[in-house]
C-alpha cells in the first residue's frame, strides 16, 4: 500500500454514505485520519431517502477498520456556526487539517419555470453556500499548516446544462467559480483547490424511485435497476450506466495527494465521457 | 435589419449604467421597453423612460427588487399587459459588493450577492418567459468575465456569475423546443459607476493617496489585449442587441465575451 496520505488529516462533508463515505474509506486506507461530517437527517424539498446516524457510524467503523482515527459530527453545511464548531473540534482532536473535501449535496427536480422558491433556495443553500461554508471554516486550518488541498465534489452539471435541474446546474456552476477564486486566493498559501465532476454515480442519490423514474418517463412505474441502467448508459461515452463512488474518491485522492502537487484550479471530469459525447 | 421592430423587451437594472444603454439601443432598433429597477432607483428610471420615448418608442417602467419574486411578477405582468406582448428578456440587474478573501467574506454579502445576481436572474426568467409567445424569443443574461474565470477576493461575485452560466445552459435546453434562445454576455470592466468609483480606484492603485480614473485606467489597460482600459456600455448593449435579434437566430447556450481580451491575455 502506497499510503499517499500518510500522517494527513482530511475533513469530509456528506461522509455518511455515497461519495463521502468512499472518500473517507479510501483516504483512510492511504493513511489519513478523517473528520467525517454529515447532516444525517431530512432536508426540506428533498424527497430521496436521507442519510442516518447509523450510516455515519458505519463510515466511522470502515475508517477504523482501515487503521485510521475518525471524528464524526452531525452538522448541516447550511449552519456556518455549527460547521465552524464541528471543524474546529475535529481539527483539535486529530491534530489540524491537510485536506478538505466538500462533498455534501442534495438533489431535487423541476423545470426552471416551474421550480418553487423553496426548492431553488434550499438547493443554493446546500450545494453552493454549503460548499463555501465548508471552505470558509476549513481554510484557516490549512493556512495554519502552510499547505493543503481542497477538493470540491461537483457534477457534469457544473460543466453542462442539464434539463429539469436548473437550480442544481446553477449551484454546481457556481461551485466552479468558487473553486477558481479560491485557487487564486490560496495559491500563495501553497493550498490547491480543484473540482471533480462525476456523471451518474451508483449511490442513493440516483438509486431511488424519484430520480430513477425521471430517466424512464416511458414507464408507468419506477424502473428496475436494469431498466435505469439501460437509460443511464445513453448519457455516457463508455459503455457503463454509472461510475462507482470509489472512482470519484480515487480522483479526489489523486487531487488531494502530493502526486497532484502542481495541479490547481482544475475541473476533472470522472464522467465516462459524458461531457464530450 | 435586426427584426426587433415593434418587439417588446424587458430590461432589469434599467435605471442607469449599462441597463439604461440597453433600453436606448432597443428603442433605436424600434422596440418598446419594459424598464425595471429597484424602488430606490425610481428617479433615474424615469430618465431611462424619457430616453426611450425620445426615440419614438413606448416605455413602461416598473419598480421591483429582483430578489422579490412576487414584486417582479407583478411588475412584469403589468408591463406586458400595457405593451401587449413580450419577445426579449435582458437580465441585467446585478451588484458587486467589494470583497474579501473567501474565508473572511461576510455571510450577508455572500447571500445578498447570490440573491440579486443569481436568484434575481431566475426570478426575472420565471416571471417573464411565460409571456413569450409561440413565435419564440430570446433571453440574454448579463454575466461577467468572472463568469468565465475566477479572481481573488470575489468568491461571492464569481460564484454568482458562474452560476448564471449554468442556469442559462439548462434554460437553453429546456426552452429550445419553444424557439426561445438563451445566452450570456460577459463584459470585462465597463465604464459605469460599478467600476468608475473611488473604492475601485483605491483597490487598483493602493500605491496612491488619491487615485483618479486615469490612474486606475493604467492598471486596467495592462490587463487587456486591446489598448483600452475598459469597454463602454454601448459595446455591451451592441452584443445584447445581436443576441436578441434574428441575426443570431441559431445561437443558443453560448457565452459571448466582451472584454477587450481580458480573459485571453497570456502575457
Amino acid at each position: 500500500m502506497s499510503r499517499r496520505l500518510k500522517g494527513k488529516v482530511a475533513l469530509i462533508t456528506g461522509a455518511a454514505r455515497g461519495i463521502g463515505r468512499a472518500q473517507a474509506v479510501r483516504f483512510a486506507q492511504e493513511g489519513a485520519d478523517i473528520v467525517a461530517l454529515d447532516v444525517c437527517g431530512p432536508v426540506d424539498t428533498v424527497i430521496i431517502p436521507h442519510s442516518t446516524p447509523a450510516d455515519l457510524d458505519k463510515t466511522a467503523a470502515l475508517v477504523t477498520d482501515a487503521g485510521a482515527r475518525v471524528h464524526t459530527e452531525l452538522v448541516d453545511v447550511r449552519d456556518l456556526a455549527g460547521m465552524q464548531a464541528a471543524t474546529d473540534r475535529g481539527a483539535q482532536r486529530l491534530g489540524g487539517l491537510d485536506v478538505v473535501c466538500a462533498t455534501a449535496g442534495i438533489t431535487s427536480r423541476g423545470m426552471a419555470l416551474e421550480l418553487d422558491e423553496n426548492a431553488w433556495r434550499t438547493m443554493l443553500d446546500v450545494n453552493l453556500t454549503g460548499v463555501w461554508h465548508t471552505c470558509r471554516v476549513g481554510t484557516p486550518h490549512l493556512i495554519a499548516r502552510g499547505a493543503g488541498a481542497i477538493v470540491l465534489t461537483n457534477s457534469v452539471a457544473g460543466l453542462r446544462g442539464l434539463v429539469g435541474v436548473a437550480h442544481y446546474t446553477a449551484a454546481k456552476h457556481g461551485v466552479v467559480g468558487l473553486m477558481r477564486s479560491l485557487a487564486n486566493e490560496l495559491a500563495p498559501h501553497n493550498i490547491r483547490v480543484n473540482c471533480v465532476h462525476p456523471t451518474n454515480v451508483d449511490t442513493p442519490m440516483i438509486q431511488n424511485d424519484a430520480v430513477s423514474s425521471a430517466f424512464r418517463p416511458d414507464l408507468d412505474r419506477p424502473p428496475t435497476r436494469a431498466e435505469l441502467a439501460e437509460a443511464a448508459r445513453n448519457m455516457n461515452m463508455l459503455a457503463v450506466p454509472w461510475v462507482e463512488a470509489v472512482d470519484v474518491a480515487n480522483a479526489a485522492l489523486f487531487l488531494a495527494s502530493d502526486e497532484a502537487r502542481y495541479i490547481t484550479a482544475v475541473s476533472l471530469p470522472v464522467d465516462a465521457g459524458a461531457t464530450q459525447r | 435589419m435586426t427584426g426587433l421592430l415593434d418587439k417588446v423587451v424587458i430590461v432589469t437594472g434599467a435605471a442607469r449604467g449599462t441597463g439604461r444603454v440597453h433600453c436606448e439601443r432597443f428603442a433605436d432598433e424600434g422596440a418598446d421597453v419594459i424598464a425595471l429597477d429597484a424602488p430606490a432607483a425610481a428617479d433615474e428610471l424615469r430618465n431611462t423612460a424619457r430616453e426611450v420615448e425620445n426615440r419614438g418608442r413606448r416605455c413602461v417602467t416598473g419598480l421591483a427588487d429582483v430578489s422579490d419574486l412576487h414584486a417582479m411578477t407583478a411588475a412584469v405582468d403589468g408591463g406586458v399587459a400595457e405593451l401587449g406582448r413580450l419577445d426579449v428578456v435582458v437580465a441585467n440587474a446585478g451588484i458587486h459588493i467589494p470583497g474579501a478573501p473567501s474565508w473572511e467574506l461576510d455571510p450577508r454579502d455572500w447571500q445578498r450577492t447570490l440573491d440579486i445576481n443569481l436568484t434575481g436572474v431566475w426570478h426575472t426568467v420565471k416571471a417573464a418567459v411565460p409571456h413569450i409567445g409561440a413565435r419564440g424569443g430570446a433571453v440574454v443574461i448579463i454575466s461577467s468575465t468572472n463568469g468565465i474565470r475566477g479572481t481573488a477576493n470575489t468568491a461571492h461575485y464569481t460564484a454568482s456569475k458562474h452560476a448564471v452560466v449554468g442556469l442559462a445552459r439548462t434554460l437553453a435546453n429546456e426552452l429550445g423546443p419553444r424557439s426561445i434562445r438563451v445566452n450570456t454576455v460577459h463584459p470585462g470592466a465597463v465604464a459605469t459607476p460599478m467600476v468608475l468609483n473611488e473604492t475601485t480606484f483605491r483597490r487598483l492603485r493602493p500605491d496612491l493617496d488619491n487615485p483618479t480614473a486615469t490612474d486606475a485606467a493604467e492598471v486596467l489597460m495592462a490587463r487587456n489585449l486591446l489598448p483600452v482600459p475598459w469597454v463602454e456600455p454601448i459595446d455591451v448593449a451592441n452584443a445584447v442587441i445581436f443576441l436578441a435579434s434574428d441575426q443570431s437566430r441559431y445561437i443558443t447556450g453560448t457565452q459571448l465575451v466582451v472584454d477587450a481580451g481580458l480573459t485571453q491575455k497570456t502575457t
